[in-house]
């Protein structure tokens, strides 16, 4: 572009920030509706139990009390994103500790609550399942028992309490296992995470005169909110409206339902507006988490480093609902050869149902765990081999125009920069020069790369160009505090070379935005950035028209000028005003100017002439980004503490539109990503979750994180991008427990193969470690 | 349980109020008031996202009973603007993109506005130690400590 951007690649505010630093946002605990009623949830004691009564006659009696709804008060009716398992409310069983079984519209909180704890449920308990390997033993009690007869939105391979097998393979493994010279395999563990959005998760619910429902929710996709409260409560879609607040940030737990379905329930019953925000405890206890992994990693090579094979065993823990597991299964699977040249290579994998809270999408979606195990085993292999790790690494990797597992095309592919620009920025090379960490620390960097998509599904926009000439956007994608917002409108502002001011971004409405399959997958800036293009065009298509029949001469030789004009190639002095053109679309010729796109990421992940998938549960994935990076770690000698020093990341981002938001997806993903690497954890107690608040499960703060996170951006342009542009969401956290692992090894001389790798975990490995600290250090 | 009358000045403005004797000043902000921008997220004085001033000092709103604040200058996020014109951290928060999801802001900006008072040429390290008691699971905080230099700096000059 010869012209100066006017929106793209500028580092803009957020167009929400004002609203948010003034504290005048609004989020979901922030509604109410006049004659509001408030809703509490009662939940199960039990992880596997069938109910067998209800008394609810108590609570009912209660002054305040306006409707109690059990399980009785549902149809049979199931939602679930891949695999319809999931009812509104416990039906007929409970399947976890903390399930809801009945809920309470009252007056006011309190109210509600003290009511559910009037409700009498009676049970008749069942085995529970704890675990992958007590859920696939021979005689295993059944958690779903008509999972056989479950509506599925694709070819599920699911036997027992195994939801979902899912396998890829490509070339010949066993002629890999044959070629190679060394052959390294580990078994690597990583906990649930939770996600822990500081705002929880709530509701609120009205039904208007005629019946029909508005829904406002903390949510990352209206589409998907009104797609689970209808299939969960058997309503056409029609007749729910879902809306939206300002969001408290979501990293995949507020994709799907939480308590929507619920409080449309209670809201339809009452008759009465019904709000539910959940307590810290319960959102813990109820919504979803990250999930537990297993995996194992068989790597084989050849003396000089060059990899030949791969096999990848995984084995998620799905928790008591299906929620976004397969997805979760096979998306991990395609992650698991990373963006390396390996010929040979076959993963496979089950999600298995256990009697324990649902584990569902966030932020990497299964990537981050089996990248923890393959970018540590790489960086043994090196070890092994003698090699540098970089070196290894860029020994093997994918070059543009490489074929990722499964046979996709990867022609965007800045990895190579990445890793040169964190190599270059963290001083690798001269690490081993740096001055002595101070006494009682031992000093170690590391390095982990990454890939991630950016994709999935279908999107639109709709762009409408105002009698005044000013535009309005809409497309249903839901910004959750990431930026997506302001990053759309600038794609809008810059394809019509108009100030953003001048760009106003509509609320997402299931009943006047295009389908916004969610945000998530790092897709927004992506799929619904060249939906936004696409529809921009369109209005400057129309726009040519329009002054191409005033100015009679051909839409060719029509040109956007900056500010909101259309004028004739070459003569300055014939333009118009957008408002000129709009007025006479609206009053006179064409009608109003209404440009729109909808699209569906359609570019097939398996190439069937290259490899073989079995359950997969995605045809067609995504773009990918790319990123690298390395972190400097001191770990305390006495204490086994691991401290962050300093972090330096690149990503390959395409195109960054909005610099400065990037750079906080980068920082926030690495921060997070730490979190799951040194201190985050849900603990279950048996059955019970020991650690469902923030006293007891924590996040990093200030002090736990470095200042020094430098974020590096690289753009490798995606041609179908907007402008270049792919995504950025997630794949920053991807890299960060292997980075911090590689560097406790090069600190400490030991592998830690399980996250969260806390101060005990590496004080207990490095006192078994021959030339550890002695016990006696520990003396004093 | 009877009601106990207090007294709060909030935002310069007296508020006479009765109030329950274990009502917490978040719930008497938020649920009485309207004042929204102090957020619950733990309940439990552990996240931040409540903290509101008393008397120039940081606390927990979800911590704090309205009866012990009788007398007491409270300010909160609405409190920090004059009219239109942003306070200064407020308008750093939002140049330097400390904000994504927003819910921490109100919080972090209170307890970044106390800690500018107190040390008014506070380092990188003392910015992390003074915000060290507010959570934010966006950001990552590199961009909320350069929005308090940004404001050091401005003050400094």
């Amino acid at each position: 572009m010869s012209e100066a951007a006017v929106a793209v690649g500028l580092s803009l505010p957020k167009l929400e920030t004002v609203e948010k630093v003034t504290g005048r946002a609004q989020y979901i605990a922030d509604l109410s509706r006049p004659g509001m009623l408030h809703g509490a949830i009662l939940q199960s004691p039990y992880p596997h139990a069938r109910i067998l009564r209800y008394d609810t006659s108590a609570a009912l009696a209660l002054p305040g009390v306006h409707a109690v709804v059990t399980g009785d008060d549902f149809g049979e009716h199931r939602m679930g994103a891949f695999v319809k398992d999931e009812t509104a409310i416990a039906k007929g069983k409970v399947r976890y500790v903390g399930e809801p079984v009945a809920a309470v519209a009252a007056e006011d909180e309190a109210t509600a609550r003290r009511a559910c704890q009037l409700i009498d449920v009676e049970y008749e308990e069942l085995p529970a399942i704890l675990s992958v390997e007590e859920a696939l033993a021979p005689d295993a009690a059944i958690i779903h028992e008509d999972l056989a007869g479950y509506f599925k939105v694709f070819p599920a391979i699911s036997k027992g309490n195994s939801l979902s097998y899912t396998e890829i393979k490509e070339g010949d493994i066993e002629r890999g296992w044959r070629e190679s010279e060394l052959v390294f395999e580990n078994i690597f563990e990583t906990p649930a995470q939770a996600h822990l959005a500081i705002e929880p998760c709530g509701a609120l619910a009205e039904t208007d005169a005629q019946g029909r429902v508005t829904l406002w929710s903390a949510n990352q996709s209206v589409f998907r909110v009104q797609a689970n409260v209808c299939e969960s409560l058997g309503l056409p879609m029609s007749k729910l409206r879902c809306v939206t607040p300002r969001i408290g940030g979501g990293f995949g737990n507020k994709m799907e339902a939480h308590v929507q379905p619920i409080v449309v329930k209670l809201a339809m019953v009452t008759g009465r507006p019904v709000k539910m925000i959940l307590t810290r405890e319960e959102d813990f206890q109820m919504v979803r988490v990250r999930h537990p992994a297993k995996i194992r990693i068989k790597t084989g090579v050849k003396r000089d480093g060059t990899l030949v094979v791969r096999e990848c065993e995984l084995h998620l823990d799905g928790g008591a609902f299906g929620d976004d597991s397969p997805g979760v299964l096979g998306y991990a699977l395609l992650m698991s050869r990373g963006p390396y040249r390996i010929p040979h290579t076959r993963c496979h994998g089950h999600v298995v149902y256990t009697n324990k809270l649902r584990s569902g999408a966030f932020r990497g979606f299964g990537n981050p765990q089996v990248s923890f195990g393959a970018e540590t085993q790489l960086d043994e292999i090196a070890e092994a081999l003698g090699m540098d790790p970089i070196e290894l690494r860029l020994k093997n990797l994918m070059q543009p125009g490489d074929h990722w597992l499964g046979g996709q095309r990867v022609d965007s592919n800045g990895l190579a920069d990445c890793i040169a620009a964190v190599r270059e920025a963290s001083s690798w090379d001269r690490r081993k020069a740096l001055p002595a960490p101070p006494e009682s620390k031992r000093r170690g960097f590391g390095i982990a790369v990454a890939a991630h998509i950016s994709g999935l599904l279908g999107t639109g926009a709709i762009v409408r160009l105002l009698e005044d000439g000013s535009v309005v956007l809409n497309t249903g994608a839901v910004d959750i505090g990431q930026g997506s917002d302001t990053v759309l409108t600038q794609i809008c502002a810059e394809a019509l070379k108009i100030p953003i001011e001048q760009v106003s971004t509509a609320s997402p409405d299931t009943d006047g935005s295009p389908y916004n399959w969610g945000t998530t997958a790092s897709r927004v800036t992506y799929t619904t950035g060249r939906a936004v293009l696409a529809a921009s065009r369109d209005v400057e298509r129309q726009i040519k028209e329009q002054a191409a029949d005033i100015f009679e001469c051909s839409t060719a030789d029509l040109e956007l000028r900056p500010g909101g004009r259309v004028g004739i190639k070459g003569v300055q002095a014939k333009e118009l005003p957008f408002l000129v053109v709009s007025a006479r679309a609206h009053w006179r010729k064409g009608g109003p100017i209404v440009g729109s796109n909808t699209l569906v990421y359609e570019t097939p992940t398996i190439d069937p002439k290259r490899a073989v998938a079995l359950g997969l549960p995605f045809q067609q994935i995504g773009v990918y980004s790319f990123a690298a990076l390395v972190t400097e770690v001191e770990i305390d000698e006495a204490t086994g503490q691991t401290e962050v020093k300093r972090v330096w990341t690149a990503v390959d981002v395409g195109k960054a539109i909005n610099p400065r938001l990037v750079e906080g997806q980068i920082e926030g993903g690495v921060v997070q990503g730490l979190g799951f690497a040194l201190v985050e954890e849900v603990v279950w107690d048996g059955a019970r979750l020991a650690n469902p608040t923030l006293m007891d499960y924590k996040i990093p703060g200030t002090m736990d994180v470095p200042y020094e996170l430098h974020s590096i951006i690289v753009e490798h342009a995606q041609e179908d991008g907007p402008f270049g542009a792919k995504g950025v969401g997630e794949i920053s956290l991807v890299p960060v427990p292997a980075a911090i692992a590689n560097a406790i090894h090069d600190a400490a001389g030991v592998r830690l193969r399980r996250l969260p790798m806390n101060a005990e975990r590496v004080l207990r490995a490095w006192l078994a470690k021959e030339g550890g600290p002695k016990e006696k250090s520990l003396a004093h | 349980m009877s009601d106990i009358a207090v007294t709060l000045k909030i935002n310069g403005r007296d508020r006479a109020l009765h109030v329950p004797a274990g009502e917490t000043l978040l719930e008497t902000l938020r649920d009485r008031l309207g004042l929204t921008g102090a957020k619950r997220g733990c309940n439990q004085g552990v996240c931040g996202a409540c903290t509101v001033l008393i008397e120039g000092q940081p606390v927990r709103g979800c911590l704090s009973l309205s009866a012990n604040c009788d007398g007491s200058a409270v300010t909160t996020i609405e409190g920090l603007a004059k009219g239109q014109a942003l306070a200064p951290i407020q308008k750093a928060f939002a140049e330097a993109g400390a904000v994504q999801c927003g819910f921490c802001s109100s919080g972090m900006m209170l307890a970044a506005t106390a800690l500018i008072v107190e040390h008014p040429r506070a380092t990188v390290d003392e910015i992390r130690a003074g915000l060290a008691g507010n959570l934010c699971r966006c950001s990552g905080y590199r961009k909320i400590v350069d929005a308090v230099l940004s404001v050091i700096a401005g003050e400094a000059r």
